[in-house]
């Protein structure tokens, strides 16, 4: 431990401790921008760069005054170190600091998407700019949009978090500091669309963003516009990590569990079917699970052809992520349909047919924690004559701004149930939306499902956890089959382990599951921005593994209306209609040289 | 993702090069060099098949190549010229000698004429400050240069 | 090596290879071929003789006689008479200035006299691509000496004592930073020699390693052993084709002949050097910025600690000096601690080699002793103010330095007093200016630079140097107030105290030195809207005075934009009407005076 003095007040530190985290320690809050850091998810963002956070040191190590000011988030602190972080000295650097940046900002913050979420907002209210005393120059830039994030770099404040976050977070790489000095900006290669790259619309470039530079594609008009259309029937689904993070929307504490309000306010939204996406992940655990059986089956008969380990599918990003990359692995991931278009499939397929309305006349809306559902939606292989499967999928955050436009507050609904018959879930659903949740309840019903065996227990805690290893692995007794299996979020792990497959998966893995944003679901791009406080995604954790205690039903199995639909309609997992309604194949979309003469 | 459309040529010499230098990510900036080297630019399609070949994300290699100032997607003209803005030729009138070249060609600085013929740009001392202001046409020297000189000195290459 | 009677040497530096001097070697050995001379008189392309002004130089040995602005066909004469009948050729001498003498040996000319030659000792006597010229004038024996006499403590431990300081631009001891690297265990540790000159009207380090690039091959073997690393690397700009060339040659021959590679010299010392080009960005200079760019990447600086010395290049520990700090190093070893500290003064020993430019009649490179005062730089060494002008300041240090005055002529320049005077060493970059230059206009100039060079990682930088040069650009247009004197210095104040790495922490020198030294040239051009040098276009104007005017229509038609027509009045005694120029037209390109003859056009 070492002694400083900050603000006058000693603390003791251990060593390593930045100005910035002791001054915390301190209950002194030094402002930032740039720095940027999931503590225990091995994410960080210290570029030192914005010079918001700068201080005073008046006794250095050497016991004499540093001669500049120091960037509280990246300097350790040292034995005897005194600093003042609001001397006059350092609050008129910070608040020229903070004029600088506004002095080439749009400032339009009344019509900006992020404004009341925006950290610069924040920052400036609390320096107390009341006019940006430099003109000059702006930066311009094209506007530009995927499916899923929409740039205005104009207002990008080159804080760098969505660089780290794509390179060393992702490995995507689809963005990087380019040109220098006042042009410099976060852009793709030659300016050139974010679609167009490697880009696989993870969005957490967006979740990351301190101010309106990367921002979602808003879909909320175009939903609430088939609400008022009295020809449409509208069926919404929600997915499991909304209902543990949509509370802190409405002023809630995080991990609050909302699922039976949420369910009442979409009903209020006049949508005509309350559905639950949980509903749809019983049923892919039925189709990945029974696929995992086959192919471990067909592995130990001696087919050398069978591909293993197979990975999940449910995460788009990662879906993306493996065909721009590894292309020549494209028959290791599960067939099965992500749950959002499962119950697209479901919806428009059997539903339709049930309630006796055409498919065209039914609008599938998803309430998603995740930006990249939004180009999930719009891939040609989930929709038939044009018309797709799922039509918008909203985000948790643009769900939250649709109920405040419609007056609806979330804390004065009563609980209520979804509809039926797509609507009753089991507790192995609900924990899809954390990291290693999909392995978890895969194996609840695989293992039964293969032994005839009751599972002796029903917890699976080496799959959960959002702190720790960053690719957890574990084997699992199958009555005498060792199951090895793998768990990572980020795809940058995932990267690892689809190499490691490439060399021939020296581990021998059977199953794999990858989560493309920290933590899984619950830290989805379309989630309430944790501003990096690693501490609310986990306790939007916590809240899902809670719901999935508190059911009735564990096991996705023995969900009744997941048993009558394979009775009813596809007959078993994995078998002909399912094949054609419930599984997907995938493509190869990296880039190709092609030379010419 | 799309497909990029590249010579045949140009791809083998970029492999080639890439492959002196072990393919490795940390060696990109010499083979950026070598590659403008041959070709004279660093066009959008070479970088791609560079960050393809050094397994590097193409957004990097355009993050380098936008940083450093040696580095340029625009092709140069035949008859490159480069005016010296060093401090020396700045106080001894470069100033008035570059707008004479980029009025007298009508081009602005880091372009190139239409036809193909000269491209105009700037740099930092030459190290020839006795013979301020300075300019270069291609490896040629022009020193002790005024503003009406530059009409005569095109003439030379047209 | 042959025994020679005579020796020629030519200088092959930039400067007066941009004057032909290439030529002038091939005609030298032409004609001494046609002589039968090629057995007795060897011609030798040396490095920069420093007197760039009076290209290209040729001198002869062993009388040492020092020919100026020479040309090709000056050839036959000189070898006619000089090397054939031992006459000089007067005309091809310098002349003094004052008296009008002509001077034939280097040594009693004002420009010599009062240097010091340390870090150029080799420079302009060595033929830079031949290794034996350099051990014949005693190169690599410094390295002998380390390998066989001293431990790497020792070595470390001399260069402390000598007090040598960084000579690329802060003056860090540099004996302390190796004794840094020195210390700290690791695999693998590199030594780097920083040869990305950046400076705008800086070419000392090119110098060095055009006409000396042994003894920078030999100082990071030195340097190499004394902090234990086995790997060199030299980052060196690729507009340095020549010096890139030289460096490749001497690295090939001090490989061959075992004074690089495995076991130099048979002390179990194995060290080699790799090239890295640097692609134009002075940032680069600033050692994080460097090593990220050895690495790979774009050049941006990253915080300190950790310290290159700590984790450098590939994480590793590194050591990271300029050109002409490593210059310096051999002969102090050679020569010791102590005779080093006899020159220059007590806290900055030794000599500083300065790029001399600007409006001063001696430009060149000159190497001098700290300690040396700027009047007897300028006015000595420099000859004084060209074309009889007046001196108005002397920038030092680049876009990291300031700009003093005649106040500053006296000052004893070393690294403390220049920054005591609100400049700094820099890498010695001294451009003179007379009152054509105007100040407002010379610190836009240097913040333009800045502002292309930042690497725009950090908010002062990027944004806050814009700004400064927006305010500046807003005074040089006339559209100043002077609350924007004010916030200039409000802002410059803040980016020197809080920007990320030297260049930022610098970048306002400019600036600030101006505004101190200045101050009643930006009030003129902010209250009256005058330039007084008549630099700043949009202060000026153009025009024709009616009654000399002839109206020829001369400056009408070489008028690039027709700002210029007839009027209706004819002056007395003319026969046409006077022409006249419409200010908001008029682009102040100076087309018109040029074409007047009758010096009817002015500006006021």
């Amino acid at each position: 431990m070492i002694n400083v003095t900050i603000d006058h007040k000693a603390i003791q530190v251990p060593e390593g401790t930045t100005i910035l985290k002791a001054a915390r320690m301190a209950g002194i809050d030094i402002p930032t921008l740039c720095y940027f850091e999931l503590d225990g998810m091995k994410f960080e963002n210290k570029p030192g760069g914005c010079r918001v956070c700068m201080v005073e040191v008046v006794k250095d190590f050497n016991g004499k005054p540093r001669r500049n000011l120091a960037p509280a988030c990246a300097t350790d602190c040292v034995e005897g170190m005194e600093v003042l972080t609001a001397s006059p000295r350092a609050l008129n650097a910070r608040k020229t600091v903070v004029e600088l940046i506004l002095s080439d900002h749009p400032n339009d913050c009344l019509q900006c998407e992020k404004s009341g979420d925006c950290e610069l907002q924040s920052l400036a209210a609390r320096m107390g700019i009341r006019e940006i005393p430099f003109k000059g120059a702006q930066s311009t830039y094209k506007k530009d949009h995927t499916l899923s994030v929409y740039r205005d770099m104009d207002k990008c404040v080159y804080c760098r978090r969505c660089e780290e976050m794509c390179n060393k977070f992702q490995s995507v790489g689809a963005l990087s500091g380019v040109n220098r000095g006042f042009p410099s900006v976060v852009s793709p290669a030659f300016e050139q669309p974010l679609g167009d790259t490697s880009c696989v619309n993870c969005g957490q470039c967006v979740q990351v963003c301190p101010v309106g530079a990367l921002t979602l594609v808003d879909n909320i008009s175009d939903v609430l516009k088939a609400i008022a259309d009295p020809t449409k029937k509208v069926v919404v689904q929600t997915a499991p990590a909304v209902r543990v993070a949509l509370g802190e929307e409405f002023g809630m504490e995080p991990g609050t569990i909302v699922t039976g309000k949420m369910a009442a306010a979409l009903r209020r939204l006049g949508f005509d079917y309350v559905f639950d996406t949980d509903w749809s992940a019983d049923l892919t655990i039925m189709e990945e699970g029974t696929e995992l059986l086959n192919r471990v089956k067909a592995f130990l008969g001696g087919d050398k052809n069978v591909k293993l380990p197979q990975f999940t599918s449910c995460c788009p990003g990662w879906v993306t992520f493996y065909e721009k990359n590894f292309p020549d692995l494209l028959e290791y991931p599960s067939t099965a349909k992500s749950p959002q278009q499962m119950f697209g499939a479901v919806t428009k397929n059997y539903f339709a047919n049930k309630i006796g309305v055409k498919r065209e006349d039914i609008v599938c809306v998803s309430i998603m924690p995740c930006l990249a559902k939004k180009s999930e939606v719009a891939r040609d292989e989930f929709k038939v004559n044009g018309d797709p499967d799922v039509n918008f999928s909203l985000t948790t955050r643009e769900l939250a701004h649709m109920l405040k436009q419609c007056n609806i507050d979330l804390n004065a609904l009563p609980e209520e149930d979804f509809d039926s018959p797509l609507g009753s879930s089991t507790g192995a659903a609900v924990i899809f939306g954390a990291t290693g949740g999909v392995m978890e309840a895969a194996i609840r019903t695989a293992y039964e499902v293969h032994t005839g065996k009751t599972l002796p227990r029903i917890d699976f805690e080496e799959c959960r956890g959002i702190f720790g290893e960053s690719i957890r692995e574990a084997t699992v007794d199958f009555d005498g089959l060792p199951v090895k299996v793998a768990i990572c979020y980020g795809l940058g792990n995932a990267r690892k382990l689809m190499e490691e497959v490439r060399a021939g998966n020296p581990n021998g893995y059977h199953f794999v599951e990858v989560m493309a944003c920290p933590g899984g679901c619950i830290g989805g791009a379309g989630q309430p921005y944790h501003h990096g406080h690693s501490d609310i995604i986990k306790k939007r954790m916590d809240a899902i593994y809670r719901e999935d205690a508190g059911k009735p039903i564990r096991k996705s199995h023995e969900n009744p209306d997941i048993i009558a639909i394979y009775k009813e309609y596809y007959g078993e997992p994995c078998g002909h209609l399912s094949h054609e309604q419930l599984h997907t194949h995938y493509f190869d979309k990296s880039d190709k040289i092609e030379a010419t003469k | 993702m799309a497909n990029i459309k590249i010579s045949e040529d140009k791809v083998n010499f970029i492999k080639e090069v890439c492959k002196n230098f072990g393919n490795k990510s940390g060696e990109v900036i010499n083979v950026l060099h070598q590659v403008q080297g041959k070709f004279g630019y660093l066009p959008a399609e070479v970088q791609e098949v560079i960050a393809h070949e050094l397994k590097m994300p193409v957004a990097k290699v355009y993050g380098i190549v936008s940083f450093y100032s040696f580095f340029t997607m625009e092709p140069k003209g035949e008859h490159p010229i480069d005016i010296c803005l060093g401090t020396a030729c700045y106080v001894r009138g470069a100033e008035k000698v570059l707008d004479a070249f980029s009025r007298e060609l009508n081009i602005p600085v880091g372009k190139c004429t239409p036809d193909g013929k000269f491209s105009l740009n700037t740099l930092r001392c030459v190290g020839a400050c006795g013979l301020a202001p300075v300019a270069m046409i291609g490896g040629k020297v022009y020193g002790r240069l005024t503003p009406d000189q530059v009409p005569g000195i095109i003439a030379e290459y047209k | 090596m042959a025994k020679y009677k005579m020796h020629v040497l030519i200088c092959g530096g930039t400067g007066c290879k941009s004057s032909n001097s290439l030529e002038i070697i091939e005609e030298f050995r032409k004609v001494l071929a046609e002589k039968k001379l090629s057995e007795e008189v060897q011609v030798i392309k040396t490095g920069c003789f420093g007197f760039c002004e009076k290209g290209p130089i040729v001198k002869i040995m062993p009388d040492n006689t020092f020919y100026t602005q020479v040309k090709p066909e000056n050839v036959l004469r000189i070898v006619e008479e000089h090397i054939i009948k031992g006459r000089k050729v007067p005309e091809l001498l310098y002349t003094n200035p004052e008296n009008k003498e002509h001077v034939s040996d280097s040594k009693h000319m004002d420009f010599y006299r009062k240097q010091i030659r340390i870090a150029l000792r080799n420079c302009g006597f060595v033929d830079p691509e031949n290794i034996d010229e350099c051990i014949a004038r005693g190169g690599y024996e410094a390295l002998a000496k380390c390998l066989t006499e001293m431990t790497p403590e020792q070595v470390v431990d001399v260069i402390t004592k000598s007090g040598l300081r960084g000579r690329g631009g802060a003056g860090f001891p540099t004996g302390v930073k190796w004794g840094l690297c020195a210390k700290n265990k690791a695999e693998q540790k590199y030594i780097i020699c920083n040869a990305d000159e950046g400076d705008p009207g800086a070419f000392m380090d090119r110098s060095i390693l055009e006409g000396d690039p042994n003894c920078i091959v030999e100082a990071m073997a030195i340097g190499g052993y004394a902090i234990g690393a086995t790997k060199g690397l030299i980052y060196i700009r690729a507009e340095y084709p020549l010096a890139i060339e030289r460096l490749k040659i001497a690295i090939r021959q001090a490989r061959e002949y075992g004074l690089l590679g495995e076991d130099i010299l048979g002390s179990g010392f194995n060290f080699d050097i790799e090239l890295r080009y640097g692609a134009g960005a002075f940032v680069c200079g600033e050692e994080t910025a460097l090593i990220h760019s050895m690495e790979g990447m774009r050049g941006e600086p990253t915080l300190k600690p950790p310290f290159p010395a700590v984790k450098g290049y590939m994480g590793m520990p590194s050591n990271v000096n300029n050109v002409e700090t490593f210059a310096n190093i051999p002969i102090i070893i050679t020569k010791g601690a102590d005779w080093f500290r006899t020159i220059g003064t007590e806290k900055s020993p030794g000599t500083k080699v300065f790029a001399l430019a600007g409006q001063i009649n001696n430009v060149g490179l000159i190497e001098v002793p700290m300690g040396i005062t700027l009047r007897e730089i300028i006015y000595e060494i420099g000859g004084g103010i060209k074309d009889g002008k007046q001196f108005k300041a002397v920038q030092t240090g680049g876009p990291s330095g300031g700009c003093l005055t005649a106040k500053h002529l006296d000052t004893e320049i070393d690294y403390d007093s220049l920054v005591a005077a609100g400049s700094m060493m820099g890498s010695g970059g001294m451009v003179v200016m007379d009152e054509t230059s105007c100040m407002p206009a010379i610190a836009k100039f240097y913040l333009e630079f800045t502002c292309e060079e930042s690497c725009g990682k950090c908010t002062p930088c990027r944004v806050g140097n814009k700004r400064l040069c927006e305010l500046l650009e807003k005074i040089t247009d006339g559209r100043g107030t002077m609350e924007d004197l004010q916030a200039l210095r409000n802002l410059a104040a803040v980016i020197k105290d809080s920007a990320l790495c030297g260049l930022g922490q610098t970048s306002p020198n400019p600036v600030l030195s101006t505004l101190d030294n200045f101050w009643d040239e930006y009030v003129e051009h902010v209250v009256d809207k005058k330039c007084r040098a008549g630099v700043c276009k949009k202060l000026m104007q153009y025009v024709i005075d009616a009654e000399k005017c002839i109206g020829c229509g001369k400056c009408a038609k070489g008028c690039p934009v027709e700002a210029i027509s007839r009027t209706d009045y004819t002056a007395p005694g003319h026969k046409l009407a006077s022409m006249a120029i419409d200010a908001n037209k008029c682009i102040k390109c100076g087309a018109c005076i040029n074409n007047c003859k009758f010096g009817a056009i002015s500006i006021k």
